[in-house]
């Protein structure tokens, strides 16, 4: 049984505008241990996808269809239900730190609430324990540390303490979203480092969610490529790079200056402006923007199986694309 | 070479920070945030100023621009010194220097029509323009930049991130300028329209022969756009040298680790690449270490690194190449 298997989730938040499909069908299975990118720009859904698991949605939102973690459905349990999986085993990071750390308590009482609340832990257990995982964060001093407040830490360094804190009880599942967005680029290949090798000595599985295609290269097995809600395209992050079959993944991926490219070439881009949720054409959501878009396109691509492990949702087949 | 289009020289902006606690006898601060930093642009070149967050590179830019006081040093933009130079006369150069901002939407003030934010540069600097030619000048502007004319008497809350960020570019346009100072103008934009404003900028600069000072803190970004780059660490240049040269053989320590840190998108080359973790935590610019800047978190700093502030001299194959490290080369 897959750690998690999410089948046609569906978000929708009303609005006075109107109602906001936020995410669409959306279906995607994570096997225990391994680590899942989930690309989209603005707007894509990405980030409500990972509320709607937690059950965090605002409250003019709904979700509707399965999230199966471990058999359990996700989507609809009770709080109660919820709050035996949030923190333990399922955790989450946020791109910005100071939102999850209280900046009135210690980061030494914040981490050790987490393991008293949720595993019982003696006080003293419990100190010495986060101590460990300060260090594993390479935090140096980590028992010095654990005595000072969110704001006396570095951008990089309360990240590590927020990484740190959510991999207390060594969760089952990890959704980090853009967790390292706010950082400078050295920071970020310390952060992203960590986040490499740390759920694997935890042997927890990882979502991460990010507008960056980068961060995905170095850490995910696999990749779902999302816009406007739905899938693009979905499997296995080196052929998703090597071989994009999707016109907007291969967009995406001549968009983005490159180190490896000599300057001043034009970059490929993609035209129009991203969709208004709102009012989603009736077919394919990329259509307008699509240089590859037919008549066929006017109706919605379904998610269809190819190359054995792979999925794409597009009405052209892979070798018609004109963009290579 | 003739006469460069801005020359700066040893340009420092320090910030008072007043004493530590209330006592008056402790000593007064000082946060140096550019410290001696020396460079030239030409008239239709680009340069590309990087360096990670507190590294006093959009001090610079502000500086440059006169909305940071310079503490001392030089400013030269076409011969003229812009350093000391009283506030009345500032306005008199925004026709030939203008800048775009990061945040595209709290940079346009959301009670003006785009057609009204475009104009009002043309409007303060030049109050005798005709309206038909304001109106000629915003229609032109905004067709230059990629925004259809009906657009004119929409407020910026109707519009994306990119769409502000081109209404950015039509505001410092409409002056004509020879220099725009962008900072960080596509860090809060998506891939896909990131793409679009750099090759409006890499065209416009072309087209236009606009000079351009480029700040972000992605590489790759900046390496595509410019033709010189800059490395900046602590309020010093670590670094300067054509961007080729520069991403083919970065001499500096500090350059090597941030280009090596730098995100292949592709799985395999980003596996098996080694990145240069540099230890440690940038020092404050309260208090920067003595010698070389970078040494505290440099991984070749010997001991006379301590006691040495290395000057930015020649190194490499590469004429303009230029290191601040005694250990360079």
């Amino acid at each position: 049984m897959p750690l998690l298997e999410v089948d046609r989730l569906n978000v929708r938040f009303a609005t006075p505008e109107g109602e906001v499909a936020a995410v669409s069908d959306l279906s995607f299975t994570l096997e225990a241990g391994h680590a899942l990118g989930i690309v989209g720009e603005s707007g894509s859904g990405k980030s409500q996808m990972a509320f709607a698991l937690l059950g965090l949605l605002a409250k003019n939102g709904r979700a509707t269809g399965s999230a199966r973690y471990r058999g359990e459905n996700l989507i609809g349990a009770s709080e109660a239900q919820l709050n035996r999986r949030r923190g333990s085993e399922i955790a989450m990071i946020y791109q910005d730190p100071m939102t999850s750390l209280n900046p009135y308590l210690k980061v030494g009482e914040q981490l050790t609430e987490v393991l008293r609340f949720h595993k019982g832990m003696p006080h003293k257990a419990a100190y010495a324990e986060a101590a460990l995982l300060l260090d594993a964060v390479k935090i140096a001093e980590p028992r010095k540390r654990m005595g000072m407040y969110p704001h006396e830490f570095s951008g990089g360094m309360r990240q590590r303490v927020v990484i740190a804190m959510a991999l207390l009880c060594q969760p089952k599942l990890l959704i980090a979203d853009e967790p390292t967005t706010a950082l400078d680029v050295t920071v970020q290949a310390q952060i992203l480092k960590l986040l490499h090798e740390l759920p694997r000595d935890f042997a927890s599985a990882v979502i991460m969610i990010t507008h960056d295609l980068g961060v995905i290269a170095g850490i995910c097995d696999e990749v779902l490529v999302m816009y406007a809600g739905r899938a693009m395209e979905y499997g296995p992050a080196q052929a998703i790079f090597d071989t994009p079959s999707h016109p907007y993944t291969r967009g995406l991926l001549h968009a983005l200056p490159r180190m490896d490219r000599t300057h001043g070439e034009r970059l490929a881009t993609i035209p129009g402006n991203p969709p208004n949720l709102l009012a989603l054409p009736p077919g394919c959501p990329f259509a307008p923007r699509c240089r590859e878009r037919f008549e066929a396109c006017l109706k919605p691509a379904p998610l269809t199986v190819f190359d054995g492990n792979r999925q794409r949702a597009c009405h052209r087949a892979v070798p018609e694309l004109t963009i290579p | 070479m003739s006469t460069p289009l801005l020359a700066v020289r040893d340009l420092r902006v320090h910030f008072n920070l007043g004493h530590a606690g209330l006592m008056p006898w402790t000593a007064a601060r000082t946060l140096k945030a550019v410290d001696g930093v020396s460079f030239t642009l030409s008239a239709g070149e680009t340069l590309g100023i990087v360096g990670e967050s507190g590294c006093g590179k959009s001090s610079l830019a502000r500086a440059l621009i006169g909305l940071n006081p310079i503490t001392s040093g030089s400013v030269r933009l076409a011969g003229r010194e812009l350093a000391r130079l009283p506030a009345a006369e500032w306005r008199s150069l925004r026709a030939e220097m203008q800048m775009i901002f990061q945040d595209p939407l709290s940079s346009l003030n959301p009670r003006m029509t785009i057609g009204a934010i475009i104009a009002e540069p043309l409007r303060s600097l030049y109050p005798e323009t005709p309206r038909a030619s304001v109106k000629a000048e915003v229609e032109r502007v905004m067709a230059r930049v990629g925004l259809l004319p009906n657009v004119i008497n929409r407020y910026p809350h109707e519009f994306s991130g990119g769409q502000c960020q081109r209404v950015g570019i039509a505001r410092a346009l409409i002056v004509k300028p020879k220099l725009i100072i962008c900072d960080e103008p596509v860090s809060a934009l998506d891939v896909s329209i990131q793409a679009q404003v750099i090759n409006l900028l890499r065209d416009l600069q072309r087209e236009e022969g606009l000079a351009l000072i480029f700040i972000a803190h992605d590489l790759a970004v900046v390496k595509h756009i410019s033709d010189r780059m800059l490395v900046m660490y602590l309020g010093r240049v670590m670094e300067e040298a054509a961007s080729d040269a520069l991403f083919a053989a970065p001499q500096h320590p500090y350059t090597r680790a941030l280009l090596s840190a730098v995100l292949i998108p592709d799985p395999a080359r980003e596996r098996a690449k080694t990145i240069q973790i540099l230890e440690g935590e940038l020092p404050s610019p309260i208090s920067p270490p003595s010698g070389c800047v970078f040494r505290t978190r440099c991984p070749i700093a010997e001991a006379r690194c301590a006691a040495l502030a290395p000057a930015l001299e020649a190194h490499g194959a590469n004429a303009g190449h230029m290191v601040a490290c005694i250990r360079a080369g």
